[in-house]
């Protein structure tokens, strides 16, 4: 569904991603793991199309889209939950949403709304606050209800676990396998490795801007060296 | 008590006008950082435009019409040829290419129009109102009308249109704006039109009372800016009271010291919110929740 190939990215003169190789399959949840500064928020950034690119392709649904605009990329059905969850905090937890569908302007905002409210039922008692006023949990139950409401075939997930108590990660995973079983492919971006590949089937391993390691999940949490670089034991 | 009545009516009237040019660059500035300094140019055209259009024949209300759709095309152009090609470049460089955009349009409009002072006849003639011992000008409450109807269209578009909202999501978060699809160079070129359309709209209504020519647009933006500053910029409401108050303080300054002083309280008002409160009156405080 999902293939990138050998990319490279800068910030500035200093190159992020030393050519970068990323396939995901329909259906899939492919996780991401790597410690800080690994360039893992680059490279799904640079599938966004938020961050320019040096080198290197990427594919999706056998058409190139390197050179397409960022809003032209979510139209086609990538959406992403970005790291921070960015929401845009002034407006209310329901116009949140529907600006999430803002490239599908002849949707009907009520069916869309239900999956998304049904999801994360507190962010339909919370529909009418600001977003800056939610919880961190909340907060990251409407980014990721507002990256759903773009009606993606591929969900980029940054770091959904960061700041929140092991009680709300759970929720956030759990909700996310779920989108899996609706058919949802996921790519996943996590520190919390362990916590990322148990709901994976696929992962890379990224380390100052390539890939180390990659492989089926399980395989990757029983390799002796991404156990102890990033699992802790 | 007369006295001070006629200079709070001069001092919103022309408040008013400085209320409108201050919202022009805050829609711009939400949208894209860029200070747009050819702003006061756009009232310049609305007025000087009217006034060609009207000397050639065409009725008022539809020399008006055509002087605000030029300037907005004007204002598109400025975007589209000017700013979107240095997007990438610092907000600063932007900034400058703004400040040269306005020297050109200045020049333009001495070759295309003429070096003169002109104007416009007022809507309801002449005859000043008395009220309280003071005298307002029936185009003074024209100017005040206009910049309302403006004002209660803008926030209506804002806070009841999907798109509104999408203008505020853009200067709220750009980077989400962009991760939800919205093309944010749309939405700045958009903030571009509007802007040039609340200039030119507040030339044409300001010209019966201040006159116009080629070069009104230099003090409008460094006094629209000022009350942008003033106001906290950024911010609709900041930019409409600081307008206000930046009209009322020139207008009791020109009373009660000299009025040759009047333009020297602007660059006073800058300096004392540089110094004192940077972040105006209704500035944003940014509080963040994990």
């Amino acid at each position: 569904m999902l293939s990138v190939e050998d990319l490279k990215s800068c910030y500035g003169r200093i190159e992020a991603l030393h050519g970068v190789s990323v396939e995901v399959r329909a259906g899939e949840i492919v996780s991401l793991i790597g410690a800080n500064g690994a360039g893992k928020t680059t490279l799904l950034r640079a599938i966004s199309g938020v961050q320019a690119v040096s080198a290197g392709r990427i594919v999706f649904e056998d058409r190139p889209i390197e050179a397409l605009a960022a809003h032209k990329r979510v139209a086609l059905g990538i959406a992403q939950v970005p790291e921070g969850r960015q929401l845009f905090e002034p407006i209310s937890v329901e116009d949140n949403l529907k600006l999430g569908a803002w490239t599908r302007r002849d949707v009907d905002f009520k069916a869309e709304l239900d999956p998304v409210y049904e999801l994360f039922p507190v962010l339909f008692q919370r529909r009418h606050a600001a977003a800056g006023t939610l919880s961190g949990g909340q907060q990251q139950m409407l980014a990721i209800g507002r990256a759903l409401m773009a009606g993606p075939r591929l969900l980029l997930l940054d770091e959904p676990s960061m700041g929140l108590a092991p009680i709300l990660v759970e929720q956030i995973l759990g909700a996310v396998q779920r989108l899996k079983q609706t058919g949802l492919t996921v790519l996943l971006v996590e520190q919390n490795a362990s916590a990322a590949l148990a709901i994976a089937d696929r992962g890379y391993v990224v380390e100052t801007g390539r890939v180390v390691a990659s492989g089926a999940a399980a395989e990757l949490l029983a390799d002796k060296r991404v156990r102890a670089a990033y699992l802790g034991v | 008590m007369a006295e001070n009545l006629q200079f709070a009516f001069s001092g919103l009237t022309v408040g008013t006008v400085y209320a409108l040019v201050a919202l022009g660059f805050t829609l711009i500035y939400n949208a894209s950082d860029v200070i747009n300094f050819a702003q006061g140019e756009f009232v310049m055209l609305g007025g000087m435009t009217t006034v060609f259009l009207a000397m050639a024949g065409l009725p008022l209300p539809l020399a008006a019409l055509a002087a605000i759709a030029s300037t907005v095309v004007v204002g598109l152009a400025l975007h589209r040829l000017a700013i979107e090609p240095a997007r990438t470049a610092n907000p600063i460089v932007l900034i400058m290419i703004t400040i040269g955009a306005s020297i050109f349009l200045r020049g333009l409009a001495q070759v295309v129009f003429d070096k003169r002072f002109h104007t416009l006849p007022p809507i309801f003639g002449s005859e000043p109102i008395r009220i309280g011992g003071a005298a307002i000008l029936p185009q003074s409450l024209v100017v005040l009308a206009g910049a309302v109807v403006i004002v209660v269209l803008l926030w209506a578009f804002v806070d009841r249109t999907l798109f509104g909202k999408a203008l505020i999501a853009t200067s709220a978060n750009r980077l989400a704006a962009r991760l939800v699809g919205i093309d944010t160079r749309q939405i700045v070129g958009f903030s571009f039109a509007v802007s040039a359309a609340i200039g030119a709209a507040a030339g044409i209504l300001i010209t019966p009372i201040t006159l116009t020519s080629f070069d009104v647009g230099t003090l409008l933006a460094l006094k629209g800016f000022a009350a942008a500053m003033l106001g906290g910029i950024g911010s609709a409401l900041g930019a409409v009271v600081g307008g206000l108050l930046l009209g009322l303080l020139e207008a009791f300054a020109a009373g009660y010291l000299s009025s040759q002083y009047k333009d020297a309280v602007a660059f006073l008002v800058i300096l004392a919110v540089l110094f004192a409160m940077p972040q105006g009156l209704f500035g944003k405080t940014r509080v963040e929740r994990v």
